[in-house]
């Protein structure tokens, strides 16, 4: 298929991408997708963060105020289920449609067609579950994680959740499809899988994880869907089921899940921080083997989010270890960063200042996520705010600030145009400082014994809660510059094809912006590519 | 894995194969539903004990003494009245006991119920065997019936030695959500 498609464009040379809807509609090009996916993403990110924003606005003072508990319930289930599987999903999705085919050398997706579905079904999806709100007895309002018997207390809502939540599987198992195919079958001959680049390799292991764990998840909320409608018992315990066992088969897909979240991130920031550094990535290969033990170790790590349900020691002891594990290959990937950086001649553009940022973050992020896997400390932490803290420092300044960088840094590439340096170091600065004062807060809320997922609370939180407000609507309006960056980006200095100081990787081969149609012909790598086997 | 050749049955069947990985991952997770039922009984995991009449004899060690303790919930305020006759007893391991629970029916028309037993700690959940239980069977109660209903359990000598109190918790579930499939 891809030949003949390549063919015929070598034919026709600049035809250019279709007029009108029809364009977005019925477009098979890599890049019109990717941008899809992207400002999909984006306006999922604003409503998803108008959610939060109801959440703090409510927690900013004790008592309640602005919303009924049963509403905020459903904000704090609707907020995560739209920012994992609407926002940051989607985004790299979007990105890997966009750079991967650039990155290898290749002309487009492998499978351009499915491509073009696995997009179409989001919109489809999320207009199911944001029209939920809508219905009689209001959206899901039992956490993302949907553990029964809770979740089957939703009202008309249940059935529509179970179906988006299907359609979400089914587009991640199709995008992921698509990347893996295109990865192993269409490279340029002289990229060997060593030495593709890091971003490449971090969504070929991540579409690996999302192969293996969405369907699980599918299975898991068919069986809700069979328990609440057909008469089984997967979960009942009235007729033999166990509503543990949905615990069991849902972190299954949950712990892996959070790394598809973050792993694509890893692979962003391996691509920046050389950059800027002006040296290559240090330690490539083992940055490979790192992501793939971080990947694997994923499944063997779930029952660490239900250590309060009860389990036998040996099991406490396990999944305590397996867990703790995983800071070794993290920290080979930290320290690796740190030393791309080591005495580099490094400059401090906005996608720099953000992947740097990520660096520090995710690290405070992962050090809390330490702390929660301490069996006896867990016991305290659990449903508290310290976990609220923990899981978004490594997916706010974590997978979102790498997000951020991603799109500064390809911005130039993507459109032709420098994007304002200006507004983007005020995005980043009020972004950074605004974060911390949301979510910093958290930790000290969390020790000091605040359960997470409640409207209201003890007056002795009152202050750290307020400060947590103020920071969220301050990073809220902070993505408003992003926004103005995104829209006056048309109006910069053209962008040359390298966009960066000797950027090194194939995608910065191409002119600016990308033409419709690269790479017809498989490029060479020779000079390309620099990674450390070419170095040593 | 080396050669990229964009061959179009090279695409087809990787991603065909890669299609059969998510059919056998949406198995997978239905086959978690057995695998955690089998883990269940051989740890005793989730304090699952045994659901048929066991098959035991009788040995009494009466130099040792444990507590079991009875604990009662009516789940989701079903309309229903459930407790023990007495809230603990002490027990020699290997001996029979009887034990009685009291359940009414508080409303009108006849309703169904399922007892469903959970032994804490884990390490008991094995040790703890039931010779007779109103939780084998589901429970059938005319309007405002109320019935004892009998215990005979005997808990094995091999009961681990820092063991002294069992607690067997009984959830009364209204079968109602279930009944279709009875």
């Amino acid at each position: 298929m891809t030949t003949a498609v390549a063919d015929t464009h070598a034919a026709h040379d600049d035809h250019g991408p279709a007029k009108g809807i029809g364009r977005w509609l019925f477009t098979t090009n890599h890049k019109d997708i990717g941008t899809m996916y992207l400002i999909f993403s984006l306006t999922m990110f604003f409503i998803g963060g108008t959610m939060a924003l109801i959440i703090r606005s409510e927690l900013a003072q004790p008592g309640l105020q602005f919303v009924h508990p049963e509403f905020f319930n459903s904000m704090t289930t609707m907020h995560a289920l739209i920012m994992v599987f609407g926002a940051v999903m989607p985004a790299f999705v979007g990105l890997a449609n966009w750079m991967l085919p650039l990155q290898i050398g290749a002309p487009d997706m492998a499978l351009p067609r499915m491509n073009n579905w696995s997009f179409w079904i989001l919109p489809v999806a999320f207009g199911i579950l944001l029209s939920t709100l809508l219905m009689p007895g209001g959206g899901p309002a039992s956490g993302w994680t949907m553990y029964p018997p809770l979740v089957l207390q939703t009202g008309d809502a249940f059935p529509f959740l179970i179906f988006s939540v299907h359609l979400m599987g089914i587009s991640s198992i199709m995008g992921a499809i698509n990347i893996i195919v295109t990865i192993i079958n269409m490279r340029t001959p002289d990229m060997s899988l060593i030495r593709m680049p890091m971003f490449v390799w971090t969504w070929l292991i991540t579409a690996y994880l999302l192969l293996a764990v969405m369907p699980v998840l599918a299975g898991a909320v068919t069986m809700l869907l069979t328990d609440q409608f057909f008469g089984t018992s997967f979960f009942l315990a009235a007729g033999g089921g166990d509503p543990v066992m949905f615990q069991h088969i849902f972190w299954f897909f949950g712990h892996p899940e959070v790394y598809i979240m973050i792993l694509p991130a890893f692979g962003v920031v391996s691509e920046i921080l050389p950059t800027f550094s002006r040296k290559p990535l240090f330690g490539h290969d083992s940055m490979v083997y790192a992501t793939a033990s971080i990947a694997f170790l994923s499944f063997i790590v779930w029952a660490h989010h239900m250590f309060t349900v009860g389990m036998p020691l040996s099991g406490q002891m396990f999944f305590m270890f397996a867990t703790m594990l995983i800071a070794v290959p993290t920290g080979v990937k930290v320290f690796n960063w740190v030393s791309t950086m080591w005495r580099g001649a490094m400059t401090f553009e906005t996608p720099m200042l953000f992947a740097l940022a990520f660096v520090f973050l995710f690290t405070i992020g992962g050090f809390s996520g330490l702390m929660l896997a301490i069996v006896p400390a867990d016991v305290q932490y659990h449903d508290s705010y310290f976990v609220v803290a923990h899981f978004h420092y490594v997916l706010v300044p974590g997978s979102v600030f790498a997000l951020m960088a991603a799109a500064y840094y390809w911005l130039p590439k993507w459109t032709g145009h420098m994007y304002n340096e200006r507004a983007g170091k005020l995005h980043f600065w009020l972004s950074t400082i605004f974060v911390n004062l949301t979510f910093f807060p958290m930790h000290f809320l969390g020790l000091a014994g605040m359960p997470r997922r409640i409207p209201d609370y003890s007056t002795q939180f009152a202050d750290f809660n307020l400060i947590a407000s103020i920071g969220a609507i301050g990073f809220g309006m902070s993505q408003l510059v992003f926004l103005y960056v995104l829209l006056t980006c048309k109006k910069g200095a053209p962008a040359t094809a390298e966009v960066w100081d000797n950027p090194k990787g194939l995608e910065w081969t191409v002119p600016s912006p990308a033409p419709y149609h690269t790479f017809d012909v498989p490029p060479p790598v020779d000079r390309t590519v620099a990674f450390p086997k070419d170095n040593d | 894995m080396s050669e990229t050749d964009n061959n179009p049955t090279n695409n087809r069947s990787l991603t065909l194969r890669l299609l059969v990985l998510t059919a056998a991952m949406f198995g997978f997770g239905f086959l978690l539903v057995p695998l955690y039922d089998v883990f269940c009984e051989i740890t005793g995991f989730a304090g699952r004990t045994n659901t048929e009449a066991a098959q035991v004899t009788e040995a009494p060690d009466a130099s040792r003494t444990v507590r079991v303790e009875f604990n009662t919930m009516v789940n989701e305020y079903a309309p229903w009245e459930f407790s023990a006759d007495s809230n603990s007893m002490e027990v020699h391991p290997g001996q029979m006991y009887y034990a009685t629970f009291t359940a009414k029916n508080l409303l009108d028309k006849t309703k169904v119920a399922q007892a469903v037993p959970s032994v804490a700690p884990i390490a008991a959940a094995d040790h703890f065997k039931k010779i007779e239980c109103f939780c084998f069977t589901s429970q059938e109660f005319a309007g405002h019936e109320e019935r004892a209903m009998p215990l005979q359990f005997i808990v094995d000598p091999d009961l681990p030695e820092y063991v002294d109190t069992i607690t067997l918790q009984y959830t009364f579930f209204d079968t109602l959500r279930v009944s279709a499939k009875d």
